[in-house]
């Protein structure tokens, strides 16, 4: 019931945080000149009877706070308005967009996880080994990696010998799901271990503290005082504490991916929303702007509630107190 | 019937500063259902001695023997060490709240030690059995309480929920670590007549490390002291309390806060255990001991019997005869330290003498 109500709550605010954000946007672009946004779209040529059509034909003679209405209007029927250039709706855009940069968030978080968490396990349980001496260097090398280093570096070493050789199963740019599991994979492959690399290293060491830390607990004492396997003493109960730091970390990661996601998608040729923002900015292709910031602020309202659930699913004094 | 025999026990580890010589050859027996107490100071060894038992001092260097029920206990391969922990042999650790796991239900952590020693036991029929020892150390509405985390029991429940767990095998001896130094005064006594009485329930062997005389003279039937990881003295609880012969022994008696005596003062023991790492020469309590003698400097004593029975031995110079708190037993250790003492033990006893009260440690 508690954990109802409190989810309850998150939601509310979830949406509270949604419309601060989609306001703030809109205010930030729109309470511009629109001079020099009709400017830009009507050319270098443009006569000011031009700038005018264009200003009043995309509304922008319009009190602001009228523009305010209509927005917020179009936004909770799920409308985010047409592009100043195409008229395309925002919405296809980002229909359009979301497959690359949804397999790349996806697939990527997933490797960051499994790649920090494992490396960290085995480093924990067996520190100062042969093993954990080199996931500690790989782990510095992976920190201070930035991301289109590695990026380039995987098309250096690993991209461009393997199709020179006839091998192409490892592509650039983006290929759906419509196309096969196998092409998408080798689509993805290569910017998902880019985005993943310098995260993977972050988790790896932050699993492998909080191993070491619960590892040195007083109930792991007690675990192994029961007679438990040294396997079930590590997993069940010392990695199983240790997986909620790991979490809540996950929770800001995630707030902060979008930034990372532009220059893998940049490197790899995917296309993609992160791609299509740094275009609609050069642009001042304002509707596009603010429709992908609200996309990419669902986004974080989304993941964050997903990792609070999971928080409270793995910690039982969150959930009651 | 004699269920444990340690003998000769020396655990020491290696570290970057030197090895530290945690325990340094303590014999002793517990037989089945009776209950030793082991005293001393933090440091004394008492905790490493008992974990290492049941092996879980990984990186100490272990000699000597300790055979349970037929079995040496030292160097027993980890599976077979395993099927006794916690089902021969359970503890029952200082902080329940730390020594819980936070994360997991309390009758959850009982029924995983029951399902760790026998597969074939149901989950249902553990959660059953978690129920039935929740109630039997006096949790109320166990059935519900069973499924709560251990954030959600007071403290003294806590401790009880771990005495549930370490009685869930009906192991033969018990290994009480510290069990009330971390609840309240009031809740103490309870906790300590709950193991008393289940230990005769249950015809439980019990070894109760402490730093507290007052708790060994509630539950306690044979007492070791403990000192810079050795036996300092050891003897029936009787003997320990109304003939103390080790000096230490003395001084832990005189260092209990007494509640019928509030105004009078604790006698602190002067100065603080020695460093495990660098030792002193000779009597290793020599630079604390109020009857410092010249050969203590020197020469370690080893336990011998001073008693009439010949379980009472003690590790000192003294003689054989001035064990007790009577005056003749006084002016004896007097008399003695007149004729042992010359310039050298003279100097250690000024500077003990002359050491500010308030460095003692009242344990």
């Amino acid at each position: 019931m508690d954990m109802v109500r409190f989810f309850i709550r998150r939601i509310l605010t979830g949406i509270v945080v949604l419309w601060l954000v989609a306001t703030g946007a809109f205010f930030l672009f729109f309470a511009r000149p629109v001079q020099v946004v009709a400017h830009q779209l009507a050319g270098r040529a443009a006569t000011p009877q031009i700038i005018n059509e264009v200003i009043s034909r995309l509304g922008l003679n319009q009190p602001i706070l009228v523009q305010y209405w209509h927005f917020l209007d179009h936004l909770v029927h799920g409308n985010l308005g047409f592009s100043f250039y195409t008229g395309q709706t925002v919405n296809s855009i980002l229909m359009q967009d979301l497959p690359p940069t949804a397999s790349l968030v996806v697939g990527g978080v997933i490797l960051w996880l499994v790649a920090g968490l494992s490396v960290g396990i085995l480093s924990a349980t067996k520190a100062r080994s042969l093993f954990d001496r080199f996931s500690t260097v790989g782990v510095l090398i992976g920190l201070s990696l930035p991301t289109f280093v590695v990026g380039e570096l995987l098309l250096l070493i690993v991209f461009l010998p393997l199709n020179q050789n006839g091998f192409t199963w490892i592509a650039n740019g983006y290929a759906g799901l419509s196309g096969g599991v196998g092409p998408w994979l080798g689509h993805m492959l290569l910017p998902w271990i880019t985005l993943a690399a310098v995260q993977a290293a972050i988790y790896t060491r932050l699993t492998r503290g909080q191993l070491l830390d619960s590892l040195g607990e007083d109930y792991i004492r007690t675990a192994r005082s029961k007679g438990l396997s040294e396997r079930r003493v590590i997993y069940r109960h010392g990695v199983r504490a240790a997986l909620t730091p790991v979490v809540s970390q996950l929770g800001v990661d995630v707030g902060q991916l979008l930034g990372g996601v532009v220059v893998v998608e940049s490197v790899f040729g995917l296309g993609g929303i992160g791609q299509a923002s740094v275009q609609a900015i050069y642009q001042d292709n304002l509707p596009v702007i603010i429709g992908f910031t609200i996309a990419a602020a669902l986004f974080v309202v989304v993941a964050n509630l997903i990792v609070d659930l999971v928080y409270a699913l793995l910690d039982p004094r969150v959930r009651i107190s | 019937m004699t269920l444990l025999e340690v003998k000769d026990l020396a655990v020491s580890f290696p570290t970057a500063d030197g090895l530290v010589q945690a325990v340094r050859g303590v014999s002793f027996t517990v037989d089945a259902g009776r209950t030793l107490g082991i005293v001393g100071e933090s440091g004394s060894g008492k905790t490493v001695l008992t974990q290492t038992l049941l092996g879980l001092t990984p990186g100490g260097q272990i000699s000597g023997s300790a055979v349970f029920d037929g079995v040496n206990l030292l160097g027993l391969p980890e599976d077979k060490m395993r099927r006794i922990r916690g089902a021969q042999i359970s503890v029952i650790f200082q902080d329940p709240l730390t020594s819980l796991h936070p994360l997991y239900r309390v009758g959850w952590q009982i029924a995983e030690m029951i399902r760790a020693h026998d597969s074939s036991v149901s989950k249902a029929q553990a959660h059953e059995r978690a129920v039935e020892l929740l109630g039997r150390v006096g949790i109320p509405r166990p059935e519900l309480r069973v499924n709560d985390y251990p954030h959600q029991f007071s403290g003294g429940m806590r401790q009880r929920a771990m005495i549930a767990m370490a009685l869930s095998l009906e192991p033969k001896m018990i290994i009480a670590d510290e069990p009330t130094t971390a609840l309240d005064a009031t809740v103490q006594a309870q906790i300590l007549d709950l193991l008393l009485r289940l230990q005769q329930d249950f015809n439980t062997a019990l070894i109760l490390i402490t730093h507290d005389l007052g708790v060994v003279a509630d539950i306690a039937d044979d007492v070791m002291v403990m000192y810079a990881g050795r036996a300092a003295e050891k003897a029936t609880k009787r003997d320990i309390f109304y003939s103390p012969h080790h000096p230490y022994t003395k001084g832990l008696l005189e260092s209990i806060p007494s509640s019928t005596a509030a105004s009078e003062r604790l006698r602190p023991i002067a100065g603080q255990p020695p460093s495990l790492i660098n030792l002193p020469a000779g009597c290793k309590f020599h630079p604390r001991c109020a009857y410092v003698m010249d050969r203590c400097l020197s020469e370690e004593p080893s336990l011998r019997v001073v008693g009439e029975d010949a379980f009472h031995s003690s590790a000192c110079w003294l003689p054989v005869e001035a064990a007790g708190l009577s005056d003749r037993a006084e002016e004896l250790r007097k008399e003695t330290v007149r004729e042992g003492r010359s310039d050298a033990a003279a100097e250690v006893a000024e500077a003990i003498a002359a050491a500010p009260e308030s460095e003692g440690s009242v344990i």
